[in-house]
């Protein structure tokens, strides 16, 4: 087995410890909230007799540890159960609400991922320049605010005063690619401006640390031209860091958008959690809970993987 | 504000006359003064605030207004609410009670269908409603129901309820959205979660917490209403998101505009608001047998020391009334127009508190915005006003998650509010009598629960307003609820939405029958 392997393996084994304890930590969370399913669905109507009617129906009348492992013993046969609220199955619940979020998170990451590296490395090659500078500003002024008022910004420009996009992101209503492009446009263009000053920034910096380098000096000296110092070699060095950005950023658009979610009444994973949270609907908020911890792992893992396979000292190191 | 001169309630004579009636008045048009007849066709798309992913069709659930709306377009009910306030057969052709108001026999149409076809028999009438009682219910709607003592079919075409006690109001009950008509499975139960139902509508596509699209039934009993071919309503939480989505035409109805910003929606000419005086009110029930509150003056100390017309203005917007500290709104029936309103007047707090035997009070008022949006705003001009009276109220802000459970009935004194109820006997009873499951101040006044009951079983009209006013007065000078105000329900449309002259003001939208009331120009 090589190095790599046992390095993936061992990954993958401690990410399955790992969501062990995401799943527990959540179950606990959930536990100390106030208020159970029942209480949160009977809300202001609830009486003590109709509460205990409740529970026994949803089997929340049992110790929390039972509740825990009988949920567990299903999971580890792949069945993630019904949720307690709407008696849906949780597969088929998630399985939409994921669609629309790895729809809307790929359709910023294409965007956002290229324009941001060559944002970067143009702001290193002219760096101190107007261009570099102007950069700057713009993705910082971006990441500044918080999303909600850019996409509001944005809505207003481009729904109210412009009408060219709608403010529903109502993919459920479209049936071509055309049509969902155009449905998010603006939420996927507010999550490009969230997450471009990052990228753009750790590229711009890890090249222009490499560029110190006194190898970097010698590629000059025998009249190499400067963006092919930069491409050809500077970034090759500088990859393992940007390659960590761009995960955290892939991880963050997958589980972070709540917020645009709800400006633009988006129906992906983020509601689907918010709501599940806010009746306690314990096997819907585990299943998303260990689906999001999943992808933070996953791209940490396909990172640390890229980053070794970048660097050649550490793909044949011992 | 309406009047309801035409209270249709039941009169000893005959409720199969007063019913027929009411019938014929429909038949006729109950409106003639209407702007525009109704028209057929066109897709309604709704922008609701409320709407979960945890939403299921199960009628003992719901607990929001998307769950609500749809109840009434895909099933229906008993009995409606007509928008003069009346309680009017539906699924029911008629009612009719006992002199003691005690047993109530419905009649059932014959010509009501299901949308699969099958005819509405009694067996169904009385497995739906039993879906609400017994030991295994979860239904909201049970308390209402434990004055049933029993429930038979007599027949395919009649149901036969015996009560308790007698209960001159007991149709006005069929109105609530928890009590729809469902196919009776067989064994005198029903399937929660079928979408089969008696309404104008059909479920196309329901995807919970998201959207549902209804589209018409061709086969339709009921005549004159159900005017669009499809509806379409959508959760759209954010408040910004609705007045947008309406500007830009995407949703040609929402509920719920921000307040705040509600003159930038009323300067657009294409975009209409419309506001129903309505039932609901926000509260702050003391536990008046809990210290400081057992006093009853400390009680009329507060009462006088909360300045009700800055909260309408600065809360609510001016969107509302000031309240008297009873239950009844001016819209409801027996309302007693003759009571003195209670204003701020620090001299009198202080004066009440003289006669409890203090110089000064200090008080804690929990709050949250789950109460009402703006609760923990009103609490805070509460307690500036009341200083003045020589009254410390602190304002403790409790969790919106669990208030229901943890702070409302649990704390002496805490803000809330109370929805809709068609009669003053459903509001008492839920929230005054004695034993009361929601009574949030732990009042037992004798006086008021002998009143309750023998009002609840009068037949007399006369007799019962004289004995619902002076339940009133007692809720206003004894009562430990102090009721601020009375919000408006506000919604906005486009201008494409037409509205019958008068609509049902108890809950929004037309007591959420827009669905099969309103139409399209």
């Amino acid at each position: 087995m090589t190095r790599l392997q046992k390095l993936i393996l061992s990954r993958l084994a401690l990410g399955v410890v790992t969501l062990f304890a995401v799943s527990a930590l959540m179950f606990v969370g959930i536990e100390l909230l106030p208020g159970d399913l029942a209480q949160q669905i009977l809300g202001q109507s609830a009486t003590a007799e109709t509460l205990a009617a409740f529970r026994a129906e949803l089997g929340l009348d049992q110790p929390p540890h039972l509740r825990y492992l009988d949920w567990l013993s299903g999971v580890v046969q792949g069945d993630f159960g019904q949720s307690l609220a709407s008696r849906r199955d949780v597969a088929e619940l998630l399985s939409t609400r994921l669609a629309n979020t790895m729809f809307l998170a790929a359709y910023a990451a294409v965007i956002a991922v290229p324009i941001a590296v060559v944002l970067g490395l143009l702001a290193a090659l002219w760096r101190n320049t107007l261009f570099d500078r102007s950069a700057n500003i713009g993705a910082l002024s971006a990441i500044s605010m918080p999303e909600f008022f850019v996409a509001y910004l944005l809505i207003l420009v481009f729904s109210i005063k412009l009408g060219w996009f709608p403010t529903l992101a109502r993919i459920d209503s479209v049936d071509t690619l055309g049509g969902a492009l155009h449905a998010t446009f603006l939420p996927a263009l507010t999550l490009i401006l969230v997450v471009i000053a990052h990228m753009m920034r750790m590229t711009r910096a890890a090249i222009i640390n490499v560029l110190a380098a006194p190898y970097i000096e010698m590629a000059r000296l025998k009249g190499v031209p400067r963006w092919r110092v930069v491409l050809r070699h500077a970034l090759p060095n500088a990859l393992a860091p940007i390659i960590n950005v761009i995960a955290l950023n892939l991880a963050y658009l997958i589980v972070g958008v709540v917020v645009v979610e709800v400006v633009f009444s988006y129906p992906g994973l983020g509601q689907l959690l918010v709501d599940a949270v806010a009746s306690r609907d314990f096997p819907v908020v585990q299943a998303v809970g260990l689906f999001f911890a999943g992808t933070y792992i996953l791209l940490n893992v396909a990172a640390d993987i890229l980053s070794i396979l970048s660097n050649p000292r550490l793909r044949h190191g011992r | 504000m309406t009047q309801f001169t035409s209270f249709a309630a039941p009169s000893r004579r005959g409720f199969l006359a007063g019913s027929a009636a009411a019938g014929l008045a429909l038949g006729m048009g109950l409106t003639p003064a209407r702007a525009a007849e109704p028209q057929k066709g066109g897709t309604l798309r709704v922008g609701f605030t409320q709407g979960s992913t945890s939403d299921s069709l199960d009628p003992a659930t719901y607990s929001n207004d998307f769950m609500f709306a749809t109840s009434y377009a895909v099933f229906s009910t008993l009995v409606e609410i007509a928008p003069d306030g009346s309680a009017k057969p539906d699924l029911a052709e008629s009612y009719e009670a006992t002199p003691d108001a005690a047993t109530w026999t419905f009649r059932l149409r014959d010509d009501a269908t299901f949308s699969d076809g099958k005819t509405v028999a009694a067996k169904d009438v009385v497995a739906s409603i039993r879906h609400h009682m017994g030991e295994q219910s979860k239904s909201g709607v049970k308390p209402l129901l434990e004055q049933i003592a029993d429930i038979k079919a007599d027949g395919d075409n009649v149901v036969v309820f015996t009560l308790k006690s007698g209960n001159a109001d007991f149709p006005f009950i069929f109105n609530d959205y928890h009590l729809t008509i469902r196919q009776d499975r067989g064994d005198g139960t029903i399937d929660p979660d079928s979408r089969i139902g008696t309404g104008g509508y059909v479920i196309e596509a329901f995807e919970p917490g998201v959207r549902i699209e209804l589209v018409r039934r061709d086969d339709y009993w009921k005549q004159g209403a159900a005017h669009f071919d499809k509806v379409v309503i959508l959760k759209v939480g954010d408040a910004a998101a609705r007045m947008n989505a309406l500007m830009t035409g995407e949703v040609d109805l929402i509920d719920r505009p921000d307040l705040k910003t509600i003159h930038m929606l009323e300067r657009n000419p294409n975009v209409r608001i419309h506001t129903q005086d309505g039932t609901l009110h926000y509260t702050m029930p003391m536990h008046v047998n809990t210290a400081p509150f057992d006093d009853v003056n400390v009680r009329m100390a507060l009462k006088h020391a909360i300045d009700r017309e800055a909260i309408v203005q600065k809360v609510l917007k001016g969107y509302g009334t000031v309240g008297n500290d009873h239950p009844i709104a001016s819209s409801m029936p027996f309302y007693n127009a003759d009571l003195e309103q209670h204003a701020y007047d620090p001299e009198k707090a202080r004066h009440y508190l003289g006669k409890a035997g203090l110089d000064s009070l200090d008080v804690t008022l929990h709050t949250a915005d789950a109460a009402l949006n703006g609760a923990v705003d009103a609490s805070v001009l509460f307690s500036e006003a009341a200083k003045a009276a020589g009254i410390n109220v602190g304002v403790s802000r409790e969790p919106d998650d669990g208030y229901w459970s943890n702070v409302w009935l649990q704390k002496p004194f805490c803000t809330s509010y109370w929805g809709g109820r068609p009669t003053p006997d459903l509001m008492f009873s839920a929230g005054y009598a004695a034993g009361a499951d929601w009574n949030d101040t732990n009042w037992q006044n004798e006086r008021f629960n002998e009143l309750l009951v023998a009002a609840r079983a009068e037949l007399d009209q006369g007799r019962r307003a004289e004995m619902y006013g002076e339940m009133q007065k007692l809720c206003q000078t004894d009562g430990g609820a102090l009721i601020p105000a009375f919000g408006q329900y506000v919604s906005a449309m486009n201008q494409k939405v037409q509205t019958p002259e008068k609509v049902s003001e108890m809950w929004d939208l037309d007591s959420q029958r827009f669905i099969e009331r309103w139409w399209l120009a």
